[in-house]
């Protein structure tokens, strides 16, 4: 007692400025702690690099065939051998990435802008609205999202840009509900009844306040949708809904390389691995963002 | 209790017509002419024209659905364009297979990733803890056509221990009761067929249950994490009860809750994900009903099994929503 009543100012000159970080570089840190986030992060790095410069990189074209040289073991020539057509695998497996990701990445997109958009008019108007959207996401929910995904594609026409619309269709509900419920504990707060106080227009509190603040959850579970999205990819292509030939689609390799699982495996493992890095790399992302950024969700 | 079911089974209704619409509309926005895919590339405009009319395709579509409607109260699902036969008869067979299947996959991914998800919590930061939420995260992200493909690569072909594709040995097949080939076997009391359909099940259950398996461990240690925290949990070891009692019974009923939620969400999943497994292992299923139908235009059919598996994974949904009631007395739907 006797001390701080010697030095009352020292006390009260505590620099509390200096403690307070931006909030981007907290989160960069929490993230940074987590060490399986990291390591995700850096397998999306690597593909994304891999998918940048794949036609430098590749040794071979993902088209050219040299059928001297068909089905051939992995050895230093080739290193994830050659395919039924004496096309390189390794070649394929790296333009593979550019199309996992360019659909992964632009699908997701396609959801969050439309899924957000329906969310934010769904829970900010309420009523009629929100009862009609909240219907249409219930039976769209009410369907397992592949097969919903091959009936779109099939009304489509089987194309690796329509398997991306499929994808980016089926994800719009998970979107719309999650944007949904945000906005409706958002507009309970204080500052939003501030905002209509004053006058402010409805667009401007959507895209100002409300928006802003519905976001974070949102960024997440958009991290998290690119990996199923480029697993979904990957299935339709398989099933003969996606990417159609010479495209190096991975899903699409597998289905052109599973009748010869017996005489060169290596046709399915190089491929089918690319995906499974490429999604878990995702899936830590997501999983280190979520704690980041939106503990609540934290599971 | 009985009110809510009501209720919830009620609020249903809306749903199941919003689907028979949604299906009823994909069906006719896919291009081609089902009159022409009956009759073939080489049928004149008159014949066509026919059998348009038989269709009932020249009505307009709110009668067409209503039509539709009316014939699947009755329990009528048209008539397959391939076979001809009737669909309400020929899905059976299919839909018991991947019942099947998908029952022994849950089954498998409910012990294996509840009691993983169990001791991964009960032993926290040890390396079990460790190794099973590593190839947790690996199972969430697995592909499982492409697991599909490899297992068949080690087991079957490396290996030769297990049969690469199909239900039962072709030379030797089973006959039929209930169409449950483990349960068949066993009635007709043949051990060869029993143990031949297990050997033919491992493969694609294990594929199919990976995903769930690994979702449901992470929730569980998740959740019981959170329990195994709280106070009572802490009365009941102070008390000097024994460890396993603590977890498995104490612990366990109160974070059951979540894990049931994903139980049951995957169980729905699968459905899905038998398209694909069911593709890749020749099982005799409605996956495989489903995407013969799709090469083929068959659109009674495409029809038929999307509605079959979307109306089951919103029957499942409506169980666990029952069952949550009776695990947590908590939950009381009085409103």
């Amino acid at each position: 007692m006797a001390e701080v009543a010697k030095n009352p100012v020292e006390i009260t000159m505590t620099p509390i400025q200096e403690k307070l970080t931006p909030p981007w570089k907290e989160a960069w840190q929490s993230f940074y702690k987590n060490k399986l986030a990291v390591i995700g992060l850096g397998i999306v790095l690597f593909f994304i690099v891999i998918a940048l410069v794949s036609p430098w990189l590749a040794p071979y074209s993902f088209k050219d065939q040299i059928m001297a040289e068909r089905m051939q073991a992995p050895s230093s020539k080739h290193w994830f051998g050659t395919d039924d057509f004496g096309r390189d695998i390794f070649s394929r497996v790296l333009y593979g990435a550019r199309i996992s990701l360019w659909v992964g990445f632009f699908s997701v997109l396609g959801s969050v802008v439309v899924g957000t958009a329906l969310g934010i008019v769904a829970g900010y108007y309420g009523r009629f609205v929100d009862t009609l959207i909240s219907r249409i996401f219930d039976i769209m929910l009410a369907f397992p999202s592949i097969l919903l995904a091959i009936a779109v594609v099939s009304i489509l026409g089987p194309s690796l840009q329509n398997a991306l619309i499929a994808i980016a269709v089926i994800n719009i509900p998970n979107f719309g509900r999650l944007v949904r419920s945000r906005v409706l504990s958002v507009k309970q707060e204080e500052y939003i009844m501030a905002a209509k106080a004053i006058g402010m227009k409805d667009a401007r509190i959507l895209l100002r306040h409300i928006l802003p603040n519905s976001i974070s959850p949102v960024i997440v579970q958009a991290t998290l949708a690119i990996a199923t999205a480029i697993i979904e990819a990957a299935a339709l292509g398989f099933l003969g809904m996606g990417a159609t030939a010479p495209t190096p689609e991975w899903g699409k390799m597998l289905a052109d390389s599973k009748n010869y699982i017996t005489n060169a495996p290596w046709t399915l493992f190089f491929p089918g691995m690319a995906i499974m890095l490429t999604v878990l790399g995702f899936n830590l992302m997501g999983d280190g963002l979520r704690d980041v950024l939106d503990p609540k969700m934290k599971q | 209790m009985l009110t809510y079911t009501a209720r919830r089974i009620f609020s249903l209704i809306p749903v199941l017509l919003g689907m028979t619409l949604v299906v009823f509309a994909i069906i006719h926005a896919i291009p081609g002419d089902p009159a022409q895919v009956i009759l073939g590339q080489r049928a004149t405009e008159h014949a066509i024209a026919e059998v348009t009319k038989q269709l009932g395709l020249d009505k307009p579509w709110y009668i067409q659905y209503f039509d539709y409607l009316n014939n699947l109260i009755h329990g009528d699902l048209g008539n397959s364009l391939r076979t001809r036969g009737p669909i309400n008869e020929e899905i059976w067979p299919y839909l018991t297979a991947t019942a099947e299947l998908t029952i022994v996959a849950m089954v498998i991914a409910i012990i294996i990733g509840v009691n993983a998800g169990i001791i991964s919590a009960w032993f926290s930061k040890s390396w079990f803890d460790y190794v099973a939420m590593v190839l947790a995260l690996i199972g969430v992200s697995m592909p499982i056509f492409w697991l599909g493909l490899m297992e068949q690569w080690v087991f079957s072909i490396e290996l030769d221990w297990l049969p690469t594709t199909g239900r039962e040995n072709v030379r030797d097949p089973i006959t039929a009761i209930t169409n449950f080939y483990l349960i068949d076997t066993l009635m007709q009391g043949r051990m060869d067929h029993f143990i031949a359909a297990i050997k033919h099940l491992v493969m694609p259950s294990i594929a199919l249950a990976t995903i769930p398996m690994a979702i449901i461990a992470r929730m569980t240690r998740a959740t019981m994490l959170e329990v195994m925290k709280s106070d009572y949990i802490r009365t009941a070891r102070a008390k000097g009860l024994r460890m396993f009692w603590v977890v498995y019974k104490h612990s366990l009923k109160n974070a059951i809750i979540p894990v049931l939620t994903v139980i049951g969400l995957q169980t729905g999943l699968l459905l899905g994900g038998a398209i694909l497994t069911e593709t890749i292992f020749s099982w005799p299923g409605i996956g495989r009903y489903l995407y013969d139908a799709i090469t083929f235009r068959d659109y009674p059919v495409i029809q038929s099994g999307i509605l079959i598996i979307a109306a089951i994974f919103v029957l499942i949904n409506l169980i666990v929503d029952l069952l949550y009631v009776l695990v947590d007395p908590r939950i009381k739907y009085s409103k």
